[in-house]
């Protein structure tokens, strides 16, 4: 339906817009502000902090001597990739069984399965701990990719189900009278007509990986620590740490803040997914 | 080979009994169709040959194997489905290999076999397309080529003309009749359309509510309906169905008579009547006549020009040799 906009409306909704966008958007911008502060300017006043105090890059060189980014970095790439692809791995099958040829209980089994994320992590907190003790699973980049697996699995499984549930069934059933095994069906045409979903999904649970902190920051000390626990190690009970503290945050989130920027047309792609036809 | 033989066959979804236990045999080389009203287990029976849906109970034999619990993959049968369900991420080339690629057909075998499909199915410009940028007509090609090129033992389709605009499901009707002609390979065919059914088939299978109401060539159907309900959905305009004192003096519950087995006459005939509704269609006119001392109208044929029209009064009479006459169970008598 077209309807007529004055400019001045036109105006208005951008400004209300960008002062929301700029709100959300603002506490990262202070943090990035922050980073190039010196500890002593970063406590100061917020307006006094904008206007009246110099730049630098101090805080990045305090950081960088002080810890092992890269060890981090790395750490927290190989679980978010690792978690994310295993719970691929396992969760195709799952909503594929859901999808095309669901039982009379598969709803409940889905609700049983986002009830999870319900839960206050840290109600299982200490079980989880004993069961990483006993398997010496504390501490290293195994651990934490099954863990952070399973708590997304509901989320890959539910998104996955969403996307298989758009594809005609006849579809399928087309390939399996043209002799394709179940195999063949899943590789050869589910996958390649649910990929625009499937890239949402891994990039979404990339994200949610990468900034997970309650179990990184749980079941790690040294070794298999990711970011997560490189920001955290910034902040103290003692002395000044907001401008480190600032610049590890920067460090810690810019590299999913860009892959977000890059993939953002796709991530919005696919979670509108279906709603519009 | 293609002989196909269903003994008990019987289907429930659930508590609901969709298709009651019923056998049939579809001979080999054969183009069977089955036809019937909306929701009557058409679909439903022909997915169970295809092995889409298990069987509740029963045993389903393809060339003499018992295929029950094969899957589709290994029936060697091939669908066409009403919706086409083309691989929309594949070009059309390669959605005509696709069953050739899981047959694990050689290259060059494979590439022969698409040139042929698409010359006789006249796709040879296209098959560099994607699905999405066919027309509804050139989709079902490629349906059909995705069929054809594995040369399987029988082909199934549902519906696949309802798609399509009325021209051009004439033209596909012809084109898939000549296709079989020449593969003389065993198609069977769901349509709701009985005029599909009577000009495609050899064999129709007549279905209601899940049973099988009648086997025969679309003549014997024609001639020699076995019971109301095929009298009254094989033939077009419908068969007029009299119940009360006009049948029982057939010594019947109920007779059915053709409109073209009717003959019409300004002056007299057994029964007389004033004309309603007419439809010409050129060749052949309908008059909706109502009788006198009849509930329902009778619609009749007569040729083209006759010059008759609205209100006037017209006296018709049954031709004796094509009366049909029913029992109070619909069965017919002899
Ligand atoms: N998966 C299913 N679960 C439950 N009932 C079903 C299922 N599939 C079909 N039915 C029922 O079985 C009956 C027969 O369905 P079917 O699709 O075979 O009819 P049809 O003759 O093909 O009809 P149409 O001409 O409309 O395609 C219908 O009453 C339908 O509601
Ligand atoms: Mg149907």
């Amino acid at each position: 339906m077209a309807r007529s906009v004055t400019t001045a409306r036109k105006t208005a909704n951008t400004i209300v817009a960008g002062a929301l966008g700029l709100l959300m958007f603002f506490p990262v911008l202070w943090i990035i502000i922050l980073s190039f502060k010196t500890e002593g300017d970063a406590i100061k006043a917020p307006l006094e902090i904008l206007f009246n105090t110099g730049w630098t890059t101090e805080s990045y060189g305090t950081v960088q001597a002080r810890s092992n980014y890269f060890k981090h970095f790395s750490n927290s790439l190989i679980i978010s990739l690792g978690s994310t692809f295993l719970g691929i791995l396992i969760a195709v099958p799952a909503a594929w069984a859901m999808a095309f040829v669901p039982a009379k209980r598969t709803k409940d089994v889905l609700m049983w399965m986002l009830s999870t994320k319900m839960l206050p992590p840290v109600g299982v907190l200490v079980p989880i701990y004993l069961i990483f003790r006993d398997l010496g699973l504390l501490d290293t980049r195994t651990g934490l990719v099954f863990v952070l697996m399973m708590i997304n699995l509901p989320i890959i499984v539910w998104m996955l189900y969403t996307y298989f549930r758009e594809i005609p069934g006849e579809i399928l059933e087309a390939a399996r009278m043209d002799g394709a095994s179940l195999r063949e069906e899943v590789i050869y045409v589910l996958l390649p007509m649910a990929i625009p979903g499937m890239a949402s999904t891994v990039l979404l649970n990339i994200i949610l990986a990468w900034n997970e902190a309650f179990w990184t920051l749980n079941l790690t000390a040294a070794k298999a620590a990711p970011l997560t626990a490189f920001i955290a190690s910034y902040s103290s009970p003692e002395g000044l740490f907001y401008a480190k503290l600032s610049a590890a945050s920067v460090m810690a989130i810019a590299p999913i803040l860009i892959m977000g920027w890059f993939s953002q047309k796709q991530l919005v792609r696919g979670l509108t997914f279906g709603a519009v036809k | 080979m293609g002989h196909i033989r269903l003994t008990g066959v019987k289907k429930c979804f659930g508590d609901v009994m969709v298709i009651p236990p019923l056998d049939l045999e579809i001979e080999d080389g054969e183009f069977v169709v089955f036809v019937g009203p909306s929701g009557c287990g058409k679909s439903t029976l022909l997915r169970l040959i295809a092995g889409l849906e298990d069987v509740t109970e029963g045993v389903v034999e393809i060339d003499g194997i018992e295929a029950t619990s094969l899957p589709p993959a290994k029936r060697r049968l091939a669908m066409v489905f009403q919706s086409y369900a083309l691989y929309p991420h594949m070009s059309v080339r390669k959605n005509i290999a696709f069953p050739m690629k899981m047959a694990r057909i050689p290259q060059d075998e494979q590439e022969r076999r698409i040139t042929d499909a698409a010359r006789v199915l006249n796709l040879t410009d296209y098959l560099d397309r994607r699905p999405g940028q066919l027309s509804g007509g050139q989709r079902q090609r490629v349906a059909i080529g995705r069929a054809i090129v594995r040369e399987p033992s029988a082909f199934l389709f549902d519906e696949p003309l309802s798609n399509l605009d009325a021209a051009l499901r004439v033209g596909m009707r012809l084109e898939i009749s000549e296709l079989h002609k020449r593969l003389a390979t065993t198609m069977v065919y769901v349509t709701h359309d009985q005029v599909e059914a009577m000009t495609m088939a050899d064999q129709i299978v007549v279905l209601h509510a899940g049973r099988i109401e009648q086997v025969g060539s679309p003549l014997e159907l024609y001639r020699e309906p076995s019971n109301l309900f095929v009298a009254g959905f094989i033939g077009s305009p419908k068969m007029n169905l009299i119940a009360g004192p006009v049948a029982a003096k057939y010594n019947a519950h109920t007779i059915g008579i053709r409109p073209e087995h009717i003959d019409v006459s300004a002056n007299s005939g057994l029964w007389s009547g004033t004309i309603g509704v007419s439809e010409h269609l050129g060749s052949d006119t309908f008059f909706r006549v109502n009788i006198h001392g009849l509930d329902e109208p009778l619609t009749v044929r007569t040729d083209g020009e006759i010059g008759l029209r609205y209100g006037d009064t017209i006296h018709l009479t049954p031709n004796p040799d094509h009366l049909h006459r029913f029992d109070a169970q619909a069965a017919r008598l002899a």
